[in-house]
């Protein structure tokens, strides 16, 4: 039954700067915005991916369905390597893969009615079905998303911000896709409406059996919905973990200063517990610090965490077997004091 | 219970089954062109005017060549704009019927405006959308080349083509349609480039739409306000250049005419006492470019995206 969707191996992406006033013959400045990601994702399961703005989660999310150059592998269901595909062999998985916005009026064009917002995707992949088809598929995807199926010719700006993010899901699952991945879908909502975005895609999740790949920026937000979860700092694996595993027993500096930031709703236990803050701002991407790239706002940091970047492994893997995926609930760790 | 229960539930089923009538930002920008008084009355004034070519020549009763040999010599006390004369407007030095000479001064003006406009509209939209989509080196190339041409006195060289090619309409019409389109593509270039960076241009791409579906369904319906804009307050440009160059002595050959070669027969015997000459065509020159910049500014205000 849980049988592999999605296993990605040391994902890198780079982008190469150059700068307006620069001469051809100017080195342009590298910026890793990924740097060596792994993970693996099943069937029907939800994998949350956390971090604070600019650590690469989106760009994460983009080198997976091949909108932006990266080396590394992506195999889908086991087989076929993504990353090497042609333009029109990756047609077939572009429906496969779906992908929801963070920004929910920004993501959809303003000059276009709902209908004809929900059925691109449709018409991309199926160009035979008929008009009347089109309409009806759009109709009940509406449906099944909370949506009036009768707002169909209403344009984005008629919309609110939560029924906005309603059309962009609708919009991603009318191809019947088996991944969906988020980006930050809720982040631009209300705390009241996250919620019900959040129930929304668990229920959709059950009912046709979508996997997820759900990025936020906290880890209060993917706590409902992951079932493992991974903490990046600055294109760097921090921790992954099952979501149970990862919430009680944090083992790195970072995931624990952003646990202990998350609000507890009993005030007794909220004005009791410390809260670790964070020292400093996140580095430049442009030069990140040598060795562990945490180490600038780490309390535990020591002299060899400025020398040797340490692995992300399990403690009870050996060095040296980073990429030991065979047991997918490992709680990894990439820290020298753990 | 005032309302019967069955009722509210077929309405409220009746409200369910039809499809709601969406707002589109069109039918906002509409509503919000027709509020502004001023862009109103520019459109008022330009339909007129557009009547006034269209129909003008039905309503005169001369042509724009024929000459009054009754007023010829004596065109400062006969020639006056009177009803009975027929002469609406007047004649010119020469006895022609000068009402006869503006409905055709207007056509050929208006027609180069709105021609230099079209070739700036489609040659500009399609380029500029292209170079910016595309990116990259083909973009830089697109634009230097953009760049090296606005560089290039255009007055100049139209002076020079009229010159070498001999006045004609069509020269003037190749010459403004060679220099109208470089601006416009400069603008829709940096509005793709915005626009191409906004989410649901990505969430197309992701889905996997091509290049050329999504120049046409998703950039250039984004670029019509600009363009609709930029493309009326280029129609008076176009008709300020041509009336320059008439102006010169360049422009339109005779017996055919245009505002700019009015105005500067008016202004040239303006001393002899026949003001009409130069007020007619005059003031139909600067109602109508007054009326092209209020529609454009109307249109601006109407289509602005960051008031939505
Ligand atoms: N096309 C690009 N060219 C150059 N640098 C880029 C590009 N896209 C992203 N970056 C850089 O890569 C880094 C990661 O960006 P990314 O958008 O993936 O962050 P993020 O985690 O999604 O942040 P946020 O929470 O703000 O969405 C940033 O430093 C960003 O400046
Ligand atoms: S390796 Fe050092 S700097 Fe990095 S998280 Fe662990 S203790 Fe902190
Ligand atoms: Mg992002």
């Amino acid at each position: 039954m849980s049988t592999s969707l999605l296993k990605v191996e040391d994902l890198r992406v780079s982008f190469s700067l150059k700068s307006q006033g620069d001469m051809p013959w100017t080195k342009s400045r590298v910026l890793q915005a990924v740097g060596g990601v792994s993970f693996e994702l099943k069937q029907g399961e939800t994998l949350g991916i956390v971090g604070e703005s600019g650590c690469g989660k989106s760009t994460l999310a983009r080198a997976l369905i091949r909108m932006v150059k990266a080396t590394g592998r992506v195999v889908w269901m086991g087989d076929e390597e993504l990353l090497g595909l042609s333009k029109s062999q990756m047609m077939k998985y572009r429906s496969e893969i779906q992908m929801v916005f963070q920004d929910p009026l920004a993501s959809l064009n303003p000059r276009k009615t709902v209908g004809q917002i929900i059925a691109e995707p449709l018409r991309t992949h199926n160009p035979k079905l008929s008009k009347d088809e089109v309409v009806a598929q759009v109709k009940a995807m509406m449906q099944k998303v909370s949506l009036l199926p009768n707002q169909i010719n209403r344009y984005p700006h008629e919309f609110s911000g939560g029924q906005c993010q309603r059309i962009g899901i609708a919009r991603a699952l009318i191809v019947k896709p088996k991944l969906i991945i988020c980006d930050e879908p809720v982040s631009a909502l209300d705390v009241s409406i996250q919620a019900q975005v959040i129930n929304l895609l668990m229920e959709l999740q059950q009912e046709m059996g979508l996997s997820l790949v759900f990025i936020a920026h906290d880890l209060s937000v993917v706590k409902h919905i992951s079932n493992r979860v991974m903490v990046l700092y600055l294109g760097k694996v921090m921790e992954v973990a099952d979501r149970d595993d990862l919430y009680d027993n944090p083992r790195h500096p970072y995931t624990q200063a952003l646990i202990s930031a998350v609000p507890i709703p009993d005030p007794k236990i909220e004005r009791a517990k410390d809260v670790i803050l964070l020292e400093g701002d996140l580095p430049s991407p442009l030069a990140p610090p040598s060795g562990c790239v945490f180490r600038t706002r780490c309390a535990k940091a020591q002299a060899i965490c400025g020398e040797i970047a340490p692995e992300l492994k399990a403690p009870e893997e050996k060095e040296g077997t980073v990429l030991a995926l065979e047991k997918e609930s490992t709680h990894r760790v990439a820290c020298h004091f753990e | 219970m005032v309302f019967k229960q069955e009722n509210i539930k077929n309405l409220a089923l009746v409200v369910a089954e039809q499809d709601v009538k969406g707002r589109s930002l069109w039918a906002d920008a509409r509503k919000r062109f027709f509020q502004n008084k001023a862009a109103v009355a520019g459109m008022v004034v330009l339909i007129i005017v557009g009547l006034f070519a269209l129909f003008g020549a039905q309503v005169s009763q001369f042509t724009n060549d024929e000459i009054d040999f009754m007023v010829i010599g004596q065109v400062a006390e006969l020639g006056g704009p009177s009803f009975a004369s027929g002469h609406f407007f007047g004649t010119d030095d020469l006895g022609r019927d000068l009402f006869a000479r503006v409905v055709q001064g207007t056509q050929i003006s208006l027609m180069v405006g709105v021609v230099g406009a079209a070739i700036a509209v489609i040659a500009g939209t399609l380029y500029g959308a292209t170079a910016g989509y595309i990116g990259g080196r083909i973009d830089n190339a697109m634009m230097r080349t953009v760049d090296i041409l606005m560089a290039v006195p255009y007055m100049f060289v139209i002076i020079l083509l009229l010159v070498i090619f001999g006045r004609s309409i069509s020269m003037l019409f190749v010459g403004i349609g060679l220099l109208s389109w470089l601006e416009m593509s400069r603008i829709v270039r940096g509005q793709t480039l915005s626009i191409k960076n906004k989410e649901y241009i990505e969430a197309a791409q992701a889905t996997g739409v091509s290049s050329f579906k999504i120049i046409l369904q998703h950039i250039v319906p984004n670029l019509t306000g600009i363009v609709a804009v930029y493309a009326t307050l280029l129609v008076p440009l176009m008709i300020l250049t041509e009336s320059f160059i008439s102006f010169l002595g360049l422009g339109v050959q005779e017996p055919d005419t245009s505002w700019g070669a009015l105005i500067f027969e008016g202004a040239g015997t303006m001393q002899y006492g026949t003001l009409w000459q130069l007020a007619f065509p005059l003031f139909f020159f600067v109602i109508t470019l007054f009326a092209f910049f209020f529609v454009g500014d109307g249109l601006r205000d109407a289509l602005d995206p960051k008031d939505r």
